[in-house]
């Protein structure tokens, strides 16, 4: 590791600590109904949203009718991707969006995962780009940041019976806090020079007398709300990687930090909720932690190394390893760099950031309540050794939070471990491998953790444009997105309902460092436990053999 | 006689006995009724309530008929195979031993208490007033029968009629007789108890098959135990990883498949192997000892005399917030007690003690006998013999609110202060200011003053004192540290109570409460999300009773009491409350320190077993083997045997239950993480290399 390398790493976080504060003060604010810097300006066209489509935004919903709203305005939001793709105009652009093609880009912008088997620039069209999967880019992330608002209103409320209303709280996040967001941050990209054109693409003639096609489009505002909506999906198939997405430094630090803006902003926003900040801090703490020790495992390894195989000269090492770690942190999947040219250590760790669910702030929203599901695990097993039967900010822990907890657990485990199982042996998903050994066994667990976690970042090397694998990646990201959600919103509802109790010296106290230990572990030994054998044949063993000398 | 029972109160220790239902943890019939209760629950269907051991005995199911198939068909590996499968068994059985021996001890209890419910003769009155003899099985609720000195009561009721004094030893262990009569608090018998002297007539409550004596034997044996809330949720949770550890084992078949053929060495696991790395990794140390927890946790409630309607009082008991502790005979001990004489100016001390002596020489409650003992102790005056011919004693009334007696033409009278000033005055005395000033300062200091005067001169006043149990100040100061809120429930006036609350160090009181004022304190810290626990005895405490979280009933109390609380003491001591809240922590923390000590458990078994499996495929992995364990056989074999042994190793600690201290939930989770989550951490690295060691040295594998 260099000086300089760490120091990148050290400011950025300095950056994200300064930022969670006002960040989450303002979804807090928002989100609870309260008037808001731009309240003067989008009030107007909220009320004119909720006149067009019949929303009445003081009828607050229970849990049940929460879910089946979020779960109707994501089938609908599948079905128009679908068809969108399926009937874009054939003119000019291939005939490449196979059915399970379009199926699995279609679930994989409606649930914020953005797995991409196909190349955006030679197969979608602009207007499928921009009408289709940049709306999804911001309604699923709208979608995720109201399931944890309605989380956090769980533990808010007492003896209530509903969470809030899905409707106001998606128009809001996408009114008043996505759409400034990618606005501000794709004029800023423009700035530095990515483009936004609706020109056809330029044919230039190269060096060597060669002609290469350099693709055109409207990239700077999709590029935005990727990065702050946590999508990652790439208006290039190079993603950021592409100088036209990601031009210079300044544009990859102004990334990472839109990655982290809105998961680091709700851990203060769910403090500032439950009416203790310090909760909010203590979250924000275990995740810090977490993503700390993840940078460095990757920079120290990518460092030793000194592997700059895919990676970009113009941003180095330590922003690459720093990029790799926030993008599996959080479920954003875009990528400046190949993490199929990681070296094991360093792929190891993309990797346990998203089968323990990615809750290192993690996707709009899904960070946040997928902490609280560690955090729901971690009171339930060790609060019990003070002496009382388990609580979490002042709310019985009791069977059915625990059902859920493990309901969410078990889905996403088994989404990952039963289709790795079958494409690690069956023919015609194994022909898809480009590397053999450990590391093509690896290609095939990540790209599964991929999808459940909804990150949708690769570990390239995979041929994934298959029916086998366009069909169980998209249920795996299906299972990975609402088979957390639906348990968690029954969770809210069953949190709300129950009653404060108070707090005294006989409480487990959540916000100290011995808590946030405690979630670290928790997160650490589950994800470890689950997933170590797997992981000890894929990147461990490749590492153990790379040290002998061995490659893949 | 009453004396003799209010004095039993009184010494009742602070820490309380072990009661006589105390057995040592292991004696030899319970562990042949456990040992062989053991393989009968090997039976799958009752075993498959318990889905962790439920899998470790399908497991082990698999690997014996692989087994026998192998034998048949002679293969290789059937040394090493059968050992697997033995200690997949011996887990199974384990986990059974854990459970089985916690319910044998109730039920050998059961037994005891069986012996005594012999189907006694009863004598059911008539309504024509004539006796007829019929069996106490026979008696229905509403039945009034007649016992006298030596009958066996029949069943459980009221006394109606007449005082007799009772052996209730069958049920509380303690042989000392108790008074039970008509009328009040202390009416109600219970079947199967004996009469010892006198005769009473008893209205039968309770139907046969219903009895409290029923009852404690259903509770003892757990027959109809049911799991708790949390109980419940941790099976939830313990249930869910072992689904987890399914699929992370059924997975690596295939990718063990693949691994080997892209290395092109090495085999895929046997059944035999991934069967040993899933009964490692699902938590069977918890799901063996989680039932064991919750029984042995009623047991030792039951060896403190205290009996729990269910598991579920005994885990709210663990949460409770607020105790609700009467002031007499909890915080107090029982009565209050003459410390001073206090003349008025122009009397002296001997002739108002002698005055206040003769006053309560016919007065027998505890209070009055107290102000005969002063005076002897302190003047050195001995009772006189005060015959009913020269003197006329005027007993104490709720209308006069004083007593005292006419001797030799002079009356000598105690009394409220009011109550004696008037009486003065009426003699045509004068009151000195000097009186009531006394008497304020006295009930400022926590202390009931009562007024002396002869005639029509008021002498003084007699310090009554409460006395604050001893250690009650450290064990209330010990609750607050665990965050429990003590609050003195009391009929005295808020001055005396605020002087005694200050003394005994309790937290809040209610002062003149009424029993209407009780429930609705309990109601109000409910309604702020606090969990109470109280003690009574009276009819009027049942709906406080039925309201709090955890209603302790004392036996000596009525029967209404006894149905609204959800435990009984047997003893009747309220001061055990405190230990029945400490109990309820003591298994909670038992159920976390086991589960989280069971989770961690895992990591040093992966590091045994994945090498072990993956060595002929990638030898690379043998850089995993960081216990430096012999083979892949003997690795695998040791982290079987040390997953069953460390069951049985932990039965004592399960019937036990984690040591426990008072501290804050931030210190005890300290130490408890470090120890059994650290603990849980670190123990199996040496504990499985030792056992290879050993295997290795016997040639097992």
């Amino acid at each position: 590791m260099t000086g300089n390398g760490v120091l990148q790493i050290l400011s950025y976080f300095a950056l994200i600590v300064l930022l969670t504060k006002p960040m989450g003060v303002y979804m807090a604010r928002l989100f609870s109904g309260e008037r808001t810097l731009l309240y003067p300006v989008l009030r107007p066209v909220e009320r004119l949203c909720y006149k067009l489509t019949g929303v009445r935004e003081e009828v607050e919903q229970r849990w049940t009718q929460y879910a089946a709203s979020l779960l109707a305005f994501s089938f609908v939001s599948f079905v128009f991707v679908y068809l969108f793709q399926r009937l874009q105009p054939r003119a000019g652009f291939s005939t490449a969006m196979t059915p399970d093609l379009a199926f699995n880009t279609a679930v994989s912008f409606v649930t914020n995962t953005n797995w991409q088997s196909y190349s955006g620039e030679t197969t979608l069209t602009y207007w499928v780009q921009m009408a289709a999967l940049a709306v999804q880019n911001f309604a699923s992330a709208a979608a995720g940041v109201a399931v944890a608002v309605a989380l956090i209103r769980g533990f808010a409320r007492q003896q209530a019976s509903a969470i809030g209303n899905f409707w106001v709280d998606l128009t809001r996040g996408v009114l008043y806090l996505l759409l400034p967001l990618s606005l501000v941050g794709a004029l800023f990209l423009c700035s530095q020079g990515v483009i936004q054109n609706f020109s056809p693409s330029v044919t230039a003639t190269t060096l060597e007398g060669k002609t290469q096609v350099i693709a055109q489009g409207p990239v700077a505002s999709q590029e935005a709300i990727k990065m702050v909506g946590t999508n990652g999906g790439g208006f290039f198939n190079a993603n950021s990687a592409h100088p036209y997405e990601n031009p210079t430094p300044l544009t990859n630090l102004a990334q990472m930090l839109m990655i982290f803006l809105i998961p680091a902003g709700l851990t203060y926003t769910f403090g500032r909720m439950v009416g203790d900040t310090k909760q909010g801090w203590a979250l924000f703490a275990a995740m810090s932690v977490l993503f700390l020790a993840g940078v460095f495992v990757v920079y120290g390894a990518e460092q030793a190394a000194f592997n700059m195989e895919g990676k970009e000269v113009r941003f180095g090492i330590a922003a690459t390893s720093l990029f790799a770690t926030i993008t599996t942190a959080a479920s954003c999947g875009a990528v400046n760099g190949m993490h199929g040219s990681l070296t094991p250590l360093g792929g190891l760790v993309p990797l346990f950031n998203m089968e323990t669910g990615e809750v290192i702030f993690g996707g709009t929203g899904a960070g946040l309540y997928g902490m609280l599901l560690f955090a729901i695990l971690a009171v339930f097993i060790a609060g019990l050794m003070v002496g009382r039967t388990p609580e979490y900010l002042g709310k019985k822990i009791e069977g059915k939070e625990v059902r859920m907890a493990m309901l969410a657990l078990i889905a996403t485990s088994a989404v990952i471990l039963l289709f790795a199982g079958a494409s690690s042996v069956l023919p015609f998903a194994t022909a898809s491998l480009n590397n053999g050994g450990p590391r093509g066994f690896a290609e095939i667990l990540y790209a599964y953790s991929s999808a459940a976690a909804n990150n949708g970042s690769a570990f390239a090397g995979l041929n994934a444009n298959t029916p086998w694998f366009n069909v169980t990646l998209g249920l795996a990201m299906l299972i990975g997105r609402f088979l957390i959600i639906i348990p968690m919103l029954a969770v809210a509802g069953s949190l709300a309902a129950k009653k404060k109790l108070a707090v005294t010296s006989g409480t487990l106290p959540t916000h100290g460092p011995l808590f946030v230990t405690l979630l670290i572990g928790t997160v650490v030994i589950v994800g470890a436990l689950t997933f170590f054998p797997a992981l000890s044949l894929s990147p461990i063993v490749e590492h153990l053999l790379m040290q002998q000398g061995r490659l893949f | 006689m009453p004396a003799q029972l209010e004095e039993r109160e009184t010494a009742a220790p602070l820490l309380p006995k072990a009661g006589v239902h105390a057995r040592p943890l292991f004696d030899v019939e319970i562990l042949c009724r456990a040992t062989k209760d053991s393989f009968v629950k090997l039976n799958p269907v009752t075993l498959a309530k318990n889905p962790v051991i439920f899998v470790v005995e399908v497991g082990a199911a698999m690997t014996t008929v692989l087994l026998l198939r192998d034998l048949a068909t002679g293969a290789a590996d059937t040394g090493f195979n059968l050992q697997i499968a033995l200690w997949l068994w011996f887990t199974v059985l384990f986990a059974n031993f854990a459970e089985a021996m916690a319910e044998a001890r109730g039920k050998a209890q059961a037994d005891t208490l069986r012996k005594t419910k012999t189907d006694s003769a009863a004598r059911r009155l008539l309504a024509n007033g004539k006796v007829e003899k019929v069996a106490a099985s026979q008696l229905r609720a509403g039945d009034v029968v007649l016992c006298e000195a030596g009958d066996i009561i029949p069943g459980d009721g009221e006394v109606i009629e007449g005082i007799a004094t009772v052996d209730e030893s069958v049920i509380t262990g303690e042989s000392a007789p108790v008074i039970r009569e008509s009328g009040g608090d202390r009416s109600a018998v219970t079947g199967g108890t004996k009469v010892l002297s006198d005769e009473i007539r008893i209205k039968i409550t309770s139907n046969p098959g219903e009895t409290f004596l029923d009852r404690m034997i259903a509770l003892v044996e757990g027959a109809q135990r049911q799991k708790t809330p949390n109980e419940i949720a941790l099976n939830i949770l313990i249930a869910g990883l072992t689904m987890i550890f399914l699929l992370a084992v059924v997975t690596l078949q295939p990718f063990s498949q693949y691994s080997v053929t892209a290395a092109g060495a090495g085999a895929i696991p046997s059944v035999a192997v991934l069967v040993s790395l899933l009964v490692c990794l699902i938590p069977t140390t918890i799901g063996g000892l989680l039932s064991a927890i919750g029984i042995a946790g009623m047991d030792r409630v039951m060896q403190h005399n205290v009996l729990a309607m269910s598991g579920k009082a005994v885990e709210a008991s663990g949460d409770v917030n607020t105790l609700l502790l009467d002031k007499t005979g909890t915080i107090t001990i029982g009565n209050r007690q003459a410390v001073e004489f206090l003349p008025v100016t122009g009397v002296t001390e001997s002739e108002m003690a002698e005055a206040a002596q003769l006053s309560s020489l016919a007065d027998e409650t505890p209070e009055g006998r107290s102000v005969v003992v002063l005076a002897k102790e302190k003047y050195g005056l001995r009772g006189r013999e005060v015959s009913h011919h020269e003197a006329q004693f005027i007993p104490f009334s709720a209308y006069t609110r004083m007593s005292g007696v006419d001797f030799s033409g002079q009356q000598f009278r105690k009394g409220a202060t009011e109550s004696i000033a008037q009486f003065v005055r009426e003699n045509g005395g004068t009151v000195p200011g000097e009186l009531t000033d006394i008497a304020e300062r006295i009930s400022r200091q926590g202390g009931t003053p009562l007024a002396v005067a002869n005639g029509r001169q008021a002498l003084g006043v007699i310090h009554l004192k409460d006395v604050v149990k001893g250690g009650m100040k450290e064990r209330l100061a010990e609750l607050r540290r665990m965050g429990i809120r003590s609050v003195m429930i009391t009929g005295d006036n808020p001055l005396t109570a605020a002087a005694i609350a200050a003394e005994a160090g309790v937290d809040h009181f209610l002062a003149q409460a009424s029993p209407a004022d009780k429930l609705n304190y309990i109601k109000k810290e409910q309604a702020d999300g606090r969990l109470v626990a109280m003690t009574g005895d009276g009819t009027n405490d049942a709906p406080a009773l039925a309201q709090a979280d955890v209603g302790l009933a004392m036996n000596t109390g009525t029967m209404a009491a006894k149905e609204a609380g959800n435990m009984v003491d047997l003893d009747s001591n309220p001061t055990k409350l405190i230990e029945v809240v400490a109990i309820g922590k003591q298994l909670l923390i038992t159920r976390g320190a086991l589960t989280t000590f069971s989770i961690a458990n895992d990591v040093a078994k992966y590091f045994a077993i994945i090498p072990a499996m993956f060595m002929a495929t990638y030898p690379a992995l043998g850089a995993l083997n960081v216990m430096g364990l012999h083979n892949p056989k003997s690795a695998v074999l040791s982290a079987v045997i040390f997953n069953a042994l460390i069951i049985i190793a932990l039965v004592p600690l399960a019937l036990r239950g984690v040591p426990y201290r008072p501290e804050s939930a931030a210190a005890m989770l300290r130490r408890n993480l470090l120890v059994y989550g650290l603990g849980g951490l670190i123990v199996p690295f040496p504990g499985i290399w030792a056992i290879d060691q050993l295997t290795h040295l016997l040639g097992l594998a």
